[in-house]
């Protein structure tokens, strides 16, 4: 499969982190939503994002990539500084983002998804737009990738319409995993999933970094956190107020970090 | 059913097969199929109906008499059709019609030959929907019904201003000949259709360009979180959308061998109550190429068998917009039975 493959080449430089961001400063008007903070997330690893609602986790997030620009600070990839103007460039430089809304085309199915605005098609010479889609690589892509990751879905020809709130969930975290060279975030992946459907989302966070990718994890789920983060990072009203090795002892620290008692 | 279905009416057939193998909501799916199957059946039933209330109706030629009478809304409503996916509108159709076909029509009498002739009512009509695209997308408008309302009026008064009016009679006889029988009883103007069919059926289901279009109607917003470059996919479907009303000016003028910027008249309702009542949806995302054809065949059908049996022609306006109403509201059906279904799915599985 060509994800993997293409995970395969890289070369991971250890003296760098994969992700950092740094003095990450954003205003919405008056809002100050992100006052000068840095993160660093290095390949293999995931670093849980921590945060009462509107201490900047999802503003952070977004800078990343690319849905909104930072007013102040740098986002290094590899080592080096990188401009990510748009979703796109984001995209293009290897940095995927499972949205809290998911973000998937109701009207397209699971392998649609997977490929939207990263479409198989030939012939190269032509612009993007013009070229011909390569259905049948596409589908057959599709079908490794979910086997890969032990994802079931009742039919890859129906429209992701039709299929359950867990099913959707995997759709998005799996389509992450086809395109993520570096870095993947995931806004509340596990929110409003019964236990089961959780279960399987984490598995696939945790296929995401055995790939080698920096993982953000943002969730409400201290158990997730414990299970699945190797640091995590507390934001409050906009600022990192701290960051450490999640444990089932510190839990209660955690806690009191994020809202600040 | 090939995995590249992604359309409006797949989604019915998928829900039945799929509830036959999980022995679930047969009843609902049953109705997504028939809700889905709903336009062509009505066709179908309709022509049977018709057939036996008046004899002249399954006529080779009042057939080919339906299909030359439909030729100009179902080009328009195809381009209408690729619109309305990405969520817009486009009410310029029927005026922009009437300005490539005036422009066109003088363009002959200063001296044009037929090929150029046909360039500048197409070129025509593909400048106007630029214009609409460019000024709904750049112009950072909330919807393109304020900017299309607009050119409607702009299109109109220029077409007026440069006829003076009037109708504008003569032209090349290449162009006529759309109008007159050509093969197997048809006039040339069906080809025309059929050829514009084809390109954008290929366009719409082979390219990554159709694609996106789809995914635009889909979800706009992850459409531009997922790289898409939004703003061409959307300008260009109002390109699109007037090269097919200058397409139409071109029928037309071969048609009545004159241009006018009294054609297209209400052409707007027309087509998009053709790709309505074929069956797309006007939520966006859903539907093709087909059910705009189903839609513009029904639309002349009605018309032809109402002129047959003699009822008023005020009484057609009713019935079509009687007819809006059953298929939007259909739509919203469709809409609702398949949340129901989904929550119904979810339900099995936890």
């Amino acid at each position: 499969m060509s994800a993997v493959a293409v995970n395969a080449d890289r070369v991971v430089t250890a003296d760098h982190p994969v992700l950092a961001v740094r003095g990450a400063t954003k205003r919405f008007g008056s809002v100050l939503a992100l006052d000068d903070v840095s993160i660093e997330v290095r390949g293999g690893e995931i670093v849980g994002l921590l945060g009462d609602n509107g201490a900047g986790k999802s503003t952070l997030t977004k800078c990343i990539s690319g849905v909104h620009q930072l007013d102040a600070g740098a986002i290094l990839l590899d080592g080096a500084p990188t401009q990510i103007r748009s979703p796109a460039d984001a995209r293009f430089a290897g940095i995927e983002t499972v949205y809290q809304d998911l973000a998937l085309f109701d009207n397209l199915t699971p392998g649609q998804n997977f490929f939207a605005g990263r479409e198989l098609a030939v012939p190269q010479w032509l612009p993007r737009g013009l070229r011909f889609l390569q259905q049948r690589r596409m589908d057959a892509e599709t079908r490794v990738l979910l086997a890969n990751l032990k994802v079931t879905l009742p039919r890859l020809d129906a429209v992701v319409a039709m299929m359950s709130g867990g099913q959707r969930q995997a759709i998005a975290v799996a389509r992450s995993t086809v395109f993520a060279r570096k870095a993947v975030i995931l806004d509340e992946p596990t929110a409003a999933l019964g236990l089961r459907e959780s279960r399987q989302v984490l598995n696939l966070v945790a296929a995401l970094r055995d790939q080698g990718n920096a993982v953000i994890l943002i969730t409400h789920n201290m158990e997730h956190v414990v299970e699945l983060a190797d640091r995590a990072v507390v934001l409050r009203q906009g600022r990192k107020v701290g960051e450490l090795v999640p444990t089932k002892d510190n839990k209660q620290e955690l806690v009191s970090m994020i809202v600040g008692a | 059913m090939p995995e590249t279905g992604n359309t409006g009416t797949t989604i019915g057939e998928a829900a039945l097969t799929a509830s036959r193998k999980q022995n679930a909501v047969p009843g609902l799916a049953l109705g997504l199929m028939l809700l889905s199957a709903g336009p062509v059946v009505i066709l179908v039933l309709l022509i049977i109906v018709l057939s036996f209330l008046s004899p002249y109706f399954l006529t080779g030629r009042n057939l080919s008499n339906i299909l030359a009478q439909t030729a100009v809304i179902s080009v328009v409503a195809m381009g209408q059709h690729l619109v309305i996916l990405t969520r817009g509108i486009d009410l310029s159709v029927g005026s922009n019609l009437a300005l490539a076909s005036v422009v066109g029509a003088l363009s002959f009498h200063a001296g044009a030959p037929a090929l150029v002739v046909i360039a500048v009512m197409v070129g025509c009509g593909a400048a106007v929907g630029a214009i609409n695209g460019l000024f709904f997308v750049f112009g950072r408008l909330p919807h393109p019904f304020i900017i299309t309302l607009a050119t409607l009026s702009i299109a109109k008064g220029l077409a007026l201003q440069l006829a003076d009016g009037r109708a504008i009679p003569g032209m090349p006889d290449s162009i006529d000949a759309l109008g007159r029988e050509a093969v197997w009883g048809l006039p040339g103007s069906v080809f025309v259709v059929g050829g514009v069919a084809a390109v954008l059926f290929v366009m719409a289901k082979t390219m990554v360009w159709g694609r996106w279009i789809y995914a635009v109607g889909g979800r706009p917003d992850a459409a531009v979180r997922m790289g898409i470059p939004v703003s061409w996919v959307l300008v260009s479907v109002y390109v699109i959308s007037g090269l097919c009303a200058g397409i139409g000016a071109v029928i037309l003028t071969g048609r009545t061998d004159a241009g006018s910027p009294l054609f297209g008249n209400l052409l707007e309702l027309d087509t998009i109550a053709a790709v309505i009542i074929g069956g797309a949806s006007f939520l966006g995302g859903r539907g093709h190429l087909g059910h705009a054809l189903i839609g513009a065949l029904m639309i002349g059908v009605i018309r032809n068998a109402l002129n047959l049996l003699n009822v008023n022609v005020f009484f057609q306006l009713i019935v079509i917009g009687v007819v809006i109403v059953i298929a939007v509201e259909s739509d919203v059906l469709r809409n609702y039975l398949e949340g129901r279904m989904r929550v119904m799915q979810a339900g099995r599985q936890s």
